[in-house]
């Protein structure tokens, strides 16, 4: 692609449509990547116009000022002052508004109009807002504003038509004023007086219906209720646990079957040796390992942007505010918190919307302690290999029933953590204040939920292809090198530095009743949990399969005592057993000690919870 | 009255912003600045939409032709009639 002529910023307040004109402009032809030094999301889209011009585009965060009180919003600011490292000024900056909503924005423009740069203010939304009854003199807000001024409809096929026409009318005469900035950061009273003006431009320009909208008013009736509309959220959870568990199913078998038997065609087709278990073992089968996790990623992001789009998040964080703060959390960390039930990464991910620091590292802190989807093959191996299925009190069954029982200690545990977070390591602690507009609700549209999936899954499986590539390549090679001699008859891995490894740290792990065995199992898991499974089999010189996984459990349970099983599960639901997770953690706090912080104090509760488990269940007589 | 104290169904005008003493985690400023942009400004008319289930907090208040969330804590500061 030609280097891009013309670069445009998108500037609006939170809910102004701001990334369905991004998605409306430049279709998939996006890339997303992070500022330097800080973790928000930059993304920057490309198009060209009418009259042939190449243009980038960049989608700034979401503000209702300059003043810059989050990482996001100073992204924003300097990047409108020109200031951002590593950035370009920006030739023109579109200022996005919604058009039923246009209070905010009038006054964010005032303020933006201060810093010099050319401007358009783009009016989105039109249809909805000719659809309420809402009329805007365009003219006379332009003239008013002294800014040009133009109607979209970014989620219509040619509602952006008259926007890319300006843009090419505009960028014609564009350099030939060098522009002064006069802003700064604006004070109590002069916000008042901005607020005052854009109050009266609008009172000019625009004539607002008596009514509001009453679809909103009549979901939320229900949706916020203070009884009815928890109810509601457990119904959309339920929804949502039931897809990313049970309707991913049916795709996740498919991918692994394709990766098995992609497996068992590498094995047909070369000769034994080091290339083939290199690639069986260690390429197709580690990689694959986790890309079979992509079907979830996918459902459960549809779930979230769908609730996004349509306006339900805001309320979801509205109802459980109180109810998460009285563990010391945000309301707006429910939903990070929500994803890491199907993996912590894209819940670490998510508390970008928590724009303060302490409650955004408290959610990351504890979001591993979510029982993430990749515990469950471990749970479900042991738990039907120990548990018998039998029913209690007549109605429950048993091996439900632990199941149940390790997600409640997840969960607890968590509140727990952050209990103790705030009350020891964050002292002089104050609950940031939960302020947030709760947005007139709106129909997703597929189109914008469909980029919005396809940059994530590109994300996930970029990641997939280099971290856990090379994490997956080095655990190949501890579990195959140095080989056993010639004409050894015991499994190839009791010779290998993984099997070094796993002796020299039984010790350590005999207290909570783990062979050499787990040990050995334990260093794969750390790639991704799941994989101890596997490991488990390859220690114990099974071959891999389905009936092997199945076998495995009958070995399983002639090879350790019942206490050692329940303390592998009491483990596992602690356990910092996740490299992926640590890795985005590193990045999302931008610092190694918090990583650090987190594998620490996971791994101190492991082995506290596993000890527990091990010597009360040994005293009980089952050891 | 201080809009933290009004219960659902209350309609009324702000009469102005008075930050001070309010147990907010937010400094004066901070706070009356954020009111601010999010159109909490005199005569802007607001009302009671929703509550919380705990303690009646937050509040979902309409200001004009928006809806905002806010707790009680932090509308202490919002001076209504």
């Amino acid at each position: 692609m030609e280097a891009p002529l013309l670069h445009l910023a998108l500037v609006g307040t939170p809910n102004s449509g701001k990334t369905s004109l991004f998605n409306a402009l430049t279709g998939s032809r996006q890339k997303v990547a992070n500022y330097p030094g800080v973790t928000v999301e930059r993304k920057e889209g490309f198009f060209v116009t009418p009259q042939g011009r190449q243009v980038s585009v960049v989608d700034l965060p979401g503000t209702y000022s300059l003043r810059g009180r989050s990482p996001d919003e100073e992204i924003t600011r300097d990047f409108v002052l020109g200031k951002a490292s590593g950035e370009i000024v920006p030739d023109l900056v579109l200022c996005v508004a919604d058009s039923t909503n246009l209070r905010l924005t009038i006054r964010l423009l005032l303020e933006l109009k201060r810093t010099g740069r050319p401007m358009i203010l783009v009016l989105n939304m039109f249809d909805i807002a000719a659809r309420r009854g809402i009329t805007v003199d365009v003219e006379r807000l332009a003239k008013e504003l002294g800014v040009p001024v133009v109607t979209s409809i970014a989620v219509r096929k040619g509602g952006t038509a008259d926007l890319l026409a300006l843009t090419d009318e505009i960028s014609a005469k564009l350099a030939a004023e060098p522009t002064e900035n006069s802003w700064r950061a604006l004070s109590v009273s002069e916000l008042r007086a901005t607020q005052r003006d854009a109050d009266r431009i609008i009172a000019d320009c625009v004539s607002l219906p008596a009514r509001p909208d009453t679809w909103t008013a009549r979901i939320d009736a229900v949706v916020l209720h203070p009884v009815g509309g928890l109810i509601v959220l457990a119904l959309i959870l339920f929804v949502m646990f039931q897809a990313v568990f049970a309707w991913a199913q049916p795709a996740m078998d498919l991918l692994k079957s394709g990766f098995d038997a992609l497996g068992g065609f590498v094995q047909a087709t070369l000769p034994d040796g080091l290339l083939q278990s290199f690639l069986q073992n260690g390429v197709i089968a580690g990689v694959g390992s986790v890309i079979v996790f992509l079907p979830q990623i996918i459902l459960i992001f549809l779930f979230i942007l769908l609730l996004e789009d349509f306006g339900y998040m805001a309320r979801a964080a509205f109802l459980m505010d109180r109810i998460m703060g009285g563990a010391g959390l945000h309301g707006r960390a429910f939903i990070p918190l929500l994803s890491s039930f199907a993996c912590a990464i894209p819940g670490i991910m998510a508390t970008r919307v928590i724009d303060n620091k302490r409650d955004r590292l408290t959610t990351i802190l504890i979001a591993p302690l979510m029982t993430c989807s990749a515990r469950i093959p471990v749970y479900t191996l042991i738990i039907s290999a120990f548990i018998p299925a039998k029913d209690v009190w007549g109605f429950i069954n048993l091996q439900g029933l632990v199941m149940f029982g390790l997600y409640a200690t997840g969960i607890v545990s968590a509140l727990l953590v952050s209990f103790v977070i705030k009350f020891f390591m964050i002292r002089d602690y104050a609950p940031a204040p939960f302020m947030l507009e709760l947005p007139d609700y709106k129909m997703p549209r597929l189109k914008s939920i469909a980029i919005g999936i396809y940059t994530r899954a590109k994300m996930f499986l970029q990641r997939a292809g280099t971290t856990i590539f090379s994490m997956m390549v080095l655990i190949w090679f501890l579990a195959s090198f140095p080989q056993p001699p010639a004409g050894s008859t015991e499994p190839a891995i009791d010779f290998s530095l993984a099997a070094i490894i796993g002796k020299a740290l039984e010790p350590l792990l005999a207290p909570v009743g783990f062979n050499w065995q787990i040990a050995v199992a334990l260093i794969p898991g750390m790639a991704a949990r799941e994989v101890a499974v596997a490991a488990l089999g390859t220690v114990y010189a099974i071959e891999g399969g389905k009936e092997a996984a199945e076998q495995i459990g009958q070995v399983l349970a002639t090879k350790w005592s019942l206490a050692t099983a329940l303390s592998m599960l009491a483990w596992y639901i602690f356990a910092p057993q996740c490299a992926s997770t640590l890795a985005v953690i590193r990045r999302e706090t931008g610092s190694w000690t918090w990583m650090a912080v987190t594998f620490f104090y996971m791994l101190v509760l492991a082995y506290a919870a596993s000890l527990v488990t091990y010597n009360v269940a040994v005293a009980l007589g089952a050891g | 009255m201080p809009l933290g104290l009004a219960l659902r169904g209350y309609t009324g005008v702000i009469q102005h912003l008075s930050t001070k003493d309010t147990d907010s985690a937010l400094s004066d400023i901070e706070l009356e600045s954020r009111l601010i942009e999010l159109g909490f400004v005199e005569g802007a008319r607001v009302e009671v939409l929703h509550e919380g289930l705990v303690g009646r907090d937050p509040i979902a208040v309409r200001v004009d032709s928006i809806t905002i969330a806010v707790r009680r804590r932090e509308a202490m500061a919002i001076i209504v009639a």
